[in-house]
């Protein structure tokens, strides 16, 4: 305990120290929002700090570039740069998917090339799951990969396209689901590949997000030749292996190499938001309508981290136990979406305000917020096919 | 803004609990036997209420040495849920009401005589509201005033929960400028002193209390600081039973309305395949898991022995509008079915509305809880 004591101090003190100093431009919510290479520079350039300090993957095996400690170590750093409110780590996919995975079920030479290079931030990942026809039917996908092995190697030739790819104008490598087997419709004939960006063939086109902003790109394969070796597990283990990344994705296996993963904007800000805002020469907080709708969506959101607690004991969610997990995102995601659309309101004439204008509350972030929330209400699945989920395979309702 | 506990945990015992508790209710409480009971003036089945009493669950957040078996009102809240669920009647909360108030209260000499009777089946209930309406307990009208070796009730109380079985009425006074609390037996009730009220849920009996002209002796009257921590036990005893009851409630009528769109045809096909009533259902399971949760929370915060002012409020906000909002979409989802006496959903929403107003409804705790949570 001593030791854990000293620890956290330590961490306190070289956060206080170390973080960089705050940039003239509002910087991205998560990996997905990275639109300029000035957010980008300045997020890599705090992982590379963060991980020579010894602060990043602290768990990770030392073979490899990690830290060989126990998880309480990581525990206490998470706390602290939460608390601290320091910069998120931007190479998230490689992190917190693409790192366990590889630490999980990966080559000993895919562990020796790519974790290392995943937490200094020099090489950072994309995923190419989503394509532009299939929406959130993942097991449709129809992007090809064939194996050719000729004169110049042993590879895989890349067709079809992938959506919103974020950070993809700035990754070294993808997670790559893609169809080996044409004959087998769904799951079966999907593989799972490691794949460099920078092979031929490959291009990207950045997407332009509601919000002005860039972030994710279309990403191209035309004739991509890409290494055979970079085949994670066998052909046609890709689904498999997709949903073992979703559950890294959703943080429900662990195993992640830490940091934070995105700007922290909640109730507890919103309420501090009220604080400082005025109506009618008082503090908006004052409000009764502010504080009943700000006391609403702190028992909502107080109820979702509670279910998170309750989900751990199956005596209380025996009735159904998918309930809390597959109403999870649908819960949380619309929560956020209407807590900023709520947090408008209480800027007044100032709500009119954007991005980039210097008298923006808070730089906009609360406006950017908003529109962004939407990333989590669409992807992975819309809200609305959530809510069939939940109909369906909580509450056992009929199929359309 | 105070950062908010957020343990649950669940005993075995708890589990055990849960599972006798639920088949019991399932088993004692089908909608034929609700509905044979809303029309009979007892409002409950006595062979129900005495199993109850057999089972030990009256005295559960009773001490051993009083009768009970010395758990908390947290493990209270584990029966409370599927009792709601099957809209069992009873005068389980109005007694549990009651227990937590003389123990919170009561003298040694009146806690021994009447808990161990409580736990024994002995029907109490406690008389807290007024005409007004108000939900602060602290200002009651009705008064005592004392006479030499006794005192003198003057003015009346409104919604008694099940006062015609109970053999104690727990009753709150105005007493010497302070709120004060009188233990009175229904024995020295005088003739027509409780008259039945119509109240929205039919599956209570509510009773007009008329006060004037009873004496008693000055030892029924508690005072002072163990007449307040007698009303919040009790407050806090409401919000936790209704909280437990009113997620149980909701589990039930989305059961019920999830049955009827599984069975139900229109243009071809189950109603439960149009996305508009089951988009409907998946938002009351999303408030359903949210309001279990505060509850489980709430009653892991009594258990502890700690204070669940907040997590309390938040639970019967929660539940209490999620039970009503279930009814409403329950009825209005049955269609034309809905709208009749004989679909169940009635009977939940009902219920929700009178749960949701007992005690406080939801934007009252709000209010107390931007107070409680924004306070510099």
């Amino acid at each position: 305990m001593q030791d854990l004591d000293e620890f956290r101090q330590q961490v306190s003190d070289w956060l206080r120290a170390n973080r960089p100093t705050e940039p003239d431009f509002l910087l991205p919510e998560s990996f997905m929002e990275v639109g300029s290479d000035a957010q980008f520079n300045y997020l890599r350039d705090w992982q590379r700090k963060v991980y020579e300090a010894g602060y990043l993957g602290m768990t990770w095996p030392a073979a490899y570039g990690g830290g060989g400690k126990p998880q309480v170590y990581q525990d206490i750093v998470n706390a602290e740069m939460a608390r601290q409110k320091v910069p998120f780590v931007p190479n998230t996919i490689g992190l917190s998917w693409a790192g366990p995975l590889i630490l999980e079920i990966g080559s000993e030479a895919q562990k020796q090339r790519y974790i290392r290079g995943m937490l200094s931030g020099d090489e950072i990942w994309c995923q190419g799951f989503s394509e532009p026809d299939q929406g959130s039917d993942l097991a449709n996908c129809q992007t090809r990969a064939v194996r050719v092995a000729d004169s110049s190697g042993d590879h895989y030739l890349i067709n079809g396209a992938k959506i919103w790819t974020s950070l993809g104008q700035y990754a070294k490598y993808m997670i790559l689901l893609a169809r080996t087997n044409p004959q087998e419709k769904r799951y079966a004939g999907l593989s799972y590949f490691l794949i460099p960006m920078d092979a031929p063939g490959i291009s990207t086109r950045p997407i332009r997000k509601l919000t002005g902003e860039y972030g994710f790109t279309q990403t191209f394969f035309d004739n991509a030749r890409v290494p055979a070796d970079g085949l994670m597990g066998r052909e046609g283990e890709g689904w498999q292996i997709a949903m073992k990344t979703l559950t890294f994705e959703r943080g429900a296996a662990g195993g992640q190499a830490g940091g934070l993963n995105r700007m922290h904007l909640g109730i507890e800000d919103l309420v501090e938001l009220a604080r400082r805002s005025k109506r009618d020469g008082e503090p908006a907080i004052n409000d009764p309508l502010v504080r009943d709708q700000l006391v609403r969506f702190i028992i909502e959101a107080q109820g979702d981290r509670l279910c998170g607690a309750r989900a751990r004991l199956p005596a209380l969610c025996s009735e159904r136990p998918d309930a809390i997990p597959l109403s999870n995102k649908l819960r949380v995601t619309e929560h956020a979406r209407r807590m900023f659309q709520f947090s408008s309101s209480l800027q007044g004439a100032n709500a009119a305000r954007w991005v980039g204008d210097a008298q923006a509350v808070d730089g906009g972030k609360w406006q950017r917020g908003y529109f962004n929330s939407f990333s989590a209400t669409i992807g992975g699945g819309p809200s609305q096919i959530q809510a069939n989920i939940v109909g369906e395979r909580v509450l056992g309702l009929p199929k359309d | 803004m105070r950062p908010l506990d957020t343990r649950i945990h669940f005993s075995d015992e708890q589990a055990m609990l849960l599972e006798s508790a639920t088949s019991f209710c399932r088993e004692r409480s089908p909608s034929a036997a609700v509905r044979s009971l809303l029309h009979a003036e007892s409002g409950f089945d006595a062979g129900v209420w005495a199993q109850i009493a057999e089972l030990g669950w009256l005295g559960i957040a009773v001490p051993e040495a009083l009768g009970g078996s010395g758990l908390s009102l947290g493990h209270a809240a584990v029966i409370a849920e599927p009792m709601g669920r099957h809209l069992l009647a009873s005068p389980f909360t109005s007694s549990q009401l009651c227990s937590q108030g003389l123990l919170a209260g009561a003298s040694a000499a009146q806690q021994a005589l009447w808990l161990p009777r409580l736990c024994q089946g002995t029907v109490a209930s406690v008389a807290l509201f007024e005409d007004e309406g108000s939900w602060d307990l602290t200002r009651p009208q009705a008064s005592a005033q004392t006479q030499g070796a006794s005192i003198r009730l003057h003015g009346h109380k409104t919604l008694v929960t099940d006062a015609a079985a109970a053999e104690l009425l727990l009753v709150s006074v105005w007493h010497d400028g302070a709120p004060a609390l009188v233990l009175l037996p229904c024995t020295d009730l005088p003739a027509h002193a409780l008259q039945r009220e119509v109240v929205i849920d039919e599956t209570q009996r509510c009773y007009r209390l008329a006060l004037d002209g009873i004496t008693l002796p000055a030892e029924a009257l508690i005072t002072g600081e163990a007449a307040l921590a007698a009303l919040q036990a009790m407050r806090e005893a409401a919000w936790l039973l209704a909280s437990a009851s009113a997620a149980g409630g909701l589990a039930g009528v989305l059961d019920v309305t999830v049955d009827y769109l599984n069975t139900r045809s229109a243009f071809g096909r189950k109603i439960g395949s149009y996305q508009a009533l089951k988009h409907g259902c998946a938002e009351l399971l999303c408030t359903l898991e949210r309001a279990r949760s505060h509850v489980a929370h709430a009653a892991s915060l009594l258990i502890d022995g700690l204070d669940a002012e907040v997590a309390l409020r938040m639970a019967k906000a929660e539940a209490g509008d999620g039970l009503v909002q279930g009814g409403d979409r329950g009825v209005q989802f049955h269609g034309g079915f809905g709208f009749t006496y004989d679909c169940d959903a009635q009977l939940y929403l009902r219920r929700g509305l009178w749960l949701q107003a007992w005690f406080g409804d939801a934007a009252h705790q709000r209010s107390r809880l931007a107070e409680l949570l924004f306070a510099a």
